[in-house]
């Protein structure tokens, strides 16, 4: 009965295919509106990466030229940001760490104690938790909790003409808005991937040791460490710091530089957060490269 | 004579504000324009009412007028710069005109004083309580003392405006703008921003006893009748002198009129 019907199946799929039907399939070309949709998606993501990379050079030019303008007014507003990227998210990532401890480093390292690869454990801990969840996981929640803070801050901002405002007084907006939300989420999320990784790594042994493996905490440590090269911390503090960068420039950017009305801000916020997703997936890819190069 | 006092001889000769062929563009849509080609000269210590229709572009003129934005056509020289060029190097020059928006656009992190303070704190970088210490007698001016260490959105949209008009003045500017600055003010508070305005174009001790250099915008002409004041009009983006209240007051033009309604309609 099954090979009756398997049969039938194929015979079906083959008289789909014939020479006559796959031809006409060909020669057809695609639908306009697709490849309008594509046109539109492409000239859309370029006119995007255009108008966050002007963006990103305006905020670094600003930071360079106008390190020594207004440092009352911006330095505290700076360290406000680094509690609210930074401190203020303390009690979260120490739950958060506990969590990756437990669901990855301890199952791990029981994992590869079954097998007997416990030799290979620092490594792994190594490229998965600092190379590549610490900093992504950092990044992510700072994103989350932080980032739409910009958009929807910022957003209502500009729709009520704060911004305008801020100009009528002489005071650069990118230099009193957008500066102190750059620095304090680039060190923000540099301190807390670093608080994560421990976090995680501790966390993770304590559990691994609770279901008694055969690797001394001692033995555990001393293959972290050995594992671990210069690079790895050089690279960490370039990525999560990049992240901070340019999660705090996309946020900014689509509360700041776009023309807003009040009723757009919650559709702004959302295409900022997707699009800080994917920032941060690109920068990670960029950093893999540049470990697999070196 | 020396070149710098020739300089500064030169300045005050010059009318603060003059357009030659000003066409005025909207300040959040660059391709609209909403004045086209005016001629208009503000001399020290004139008080200016521009009246218009809403969305006949009064905000964007004043905009204009403030420095922070270019003209599409024409020649605009503030204090005789001409503000095509104006850039950072220029930011003296724009800190010399002060600005308050309708509805006040106070920030509303900040509280009372903090609003107050800031242009103060940021363009001296002084810290916050220096900077609050010296806003402190411009806030008793104002009557605002008892509100300053609320934020914005507590209090009454009265209240917001002259906070705004704080902001504005506590870098001493030589020129005010207001845009539309009584719209929806109880008739207390009218009554004061109108003798308040007064004082100041006529020399307000706070300032030296200099004359201020005021324009205002509005949609109703009514609460500004005084001979002192000239007057325009912006409709289908002509910017059109009017000339002092008595010429208001005779004008045949409809526009005009509707913006004179109320009174009419009392005086029938």
């Amino acid at each position: 009965m099954t090979v009756c019907y398997v049969a039938a199946v194929r015979g079906n799929m083959a008289k789909a295919f014939e020479l006559a039907n796959t031809q006409v399939f060909r020669r057809a070309a695609l639908p306009k509106s697709y490849t309008d949709l594509v046109g539109r998606k492409l000239f859309l993501f370029l006119l995007t990466m255009h108008g966050l990379g002007a963006f990103a050079l305006i905020t670094l030019g600003v930071i360079v030229t106008k390190n020594d303008v207004a440092r009352n007014v911006i330095q505290p507003r700076i360290r406000q940001e680094i509690y609210r990227a930074g401190v203020a998210l303390l009690p979260m990532f120490f739950f958060v760490a506990l969590a990756l401890g437990f669901l990855v480093v301890g199952q791990t390292v029981s994992a590869l104690a079954k097998y007997g690869a416990t030799d290979f454990l620092g490594y792994a801990m190594v490229i998965v938790v600092v190379r590549e969840l610490g900093p992504l996981l950092a990044a992510f929640l700072v994103l989350a909790r932080v980032g739409t803070a910009h958009v929807i801050e910022l957003g209502t901002a500009r729709a009520l003409g704060e911004v305008e405002a801020l100009e009528a007084l002489g005071i650069d907006p990118v230099h009193y808005l957008i500066v102190p939300r750059v620095i304090g989420m680039a060190l923000g999320i540099f301190s807390l991937t670093v608080y994560l990784i421990i976090g995680a790594l501790v966390s993770g042994s304590l559990f691994a040791f609770l279901q008694d493996v055969p690797l001394t905490p001692g033995d555990y440590f001393k293959q972290l460490a050995e594992s671990l090269s210069w690079l790895d911390f050089a690279l960490l503090a370039l990525k999560s710091i990049a992240f901070g960068f340019f999660i705090a420039i996309v946020t900014c950017y689509y509360g700041l530089a776009q023309p807003l009305r009040l009723d757009d801000v919650s559709r702004v916020a959302v295409r900022a957060v997707t699009q800080g997703v994917i920032v941060c997936v690109m920068i990670d890819a960029l950093f893999i490269l540049l470990y697999l190069v070196t | 004579m020396s070149e710098k006092n020739k300089n500064a001889g030169d300045e005050a000769s010059l009318p603060p504000i003059e357009m030659r062929g000003v066409s005025v563009t909207a300040m959040r849509d660059a391709s609209f324009t909403v004045v086209e080609e005016m001629d208009w000269s503000v001399g020290t210590g004139e008080f200016w009412v521009v009246a218009g229709q809403e969305h006949s572009g009064k905000s964007d003129l004043l905009m204009l007028t403030a420095g922070l934005m270019s003209p599409a056509k024409g020649s605009y020289k503030l204090f005789g710069n001409d503000t095509k060029y104006f850039g950072e190097a220029e930011l003296a020059e724009r800190l010399r005109v002060g600005f308050v928006f309708q509805g006040g656009q106070l920030f509303n992190q900040l509280t009372i004083t903090e609003n107050a303070a800031l242009p103060l704190q940021y363009q001296k970088n002084i810290t916050a309580a220096e900077a609050a210490r010296e806003a402190q007698a411009l806030l008793n001016l104002m009557e605002l003392t008892p509100l300053a260490d609320v934020t914005p959105s507590n209090i009454a949209a009265n209240w917001r405006q002259r906070v705004a008009l704080v902001r504005a003045l506590i870098l001493k500017p030589e020129i005010l703008l207001l845009d539309n600055p009584l719209a929806g003010l109880g008739a207390r508070h009218l009554q004061w921003w109108l003798r308040f305005l007064d004082e100041l174009s006529r020399g307000h001790e706070w300032f030296g006893g200099r004359p201020m250099t005021i324009v205002v915008t509005t949609d109703d002409l009514r609460p500004w009748q005084n001979p002192r004041r000239k007057f325009a009009l912006l409709r289908d983006k002509k910017f059109i002198p009017l000339g002092g209240w008595n010429d208001v007051e005779s004008a045949r033009d409809p526009v005009v009129k509707e913006l004179l309604a109320a009174q009419l309609e009392t005086a029938n």
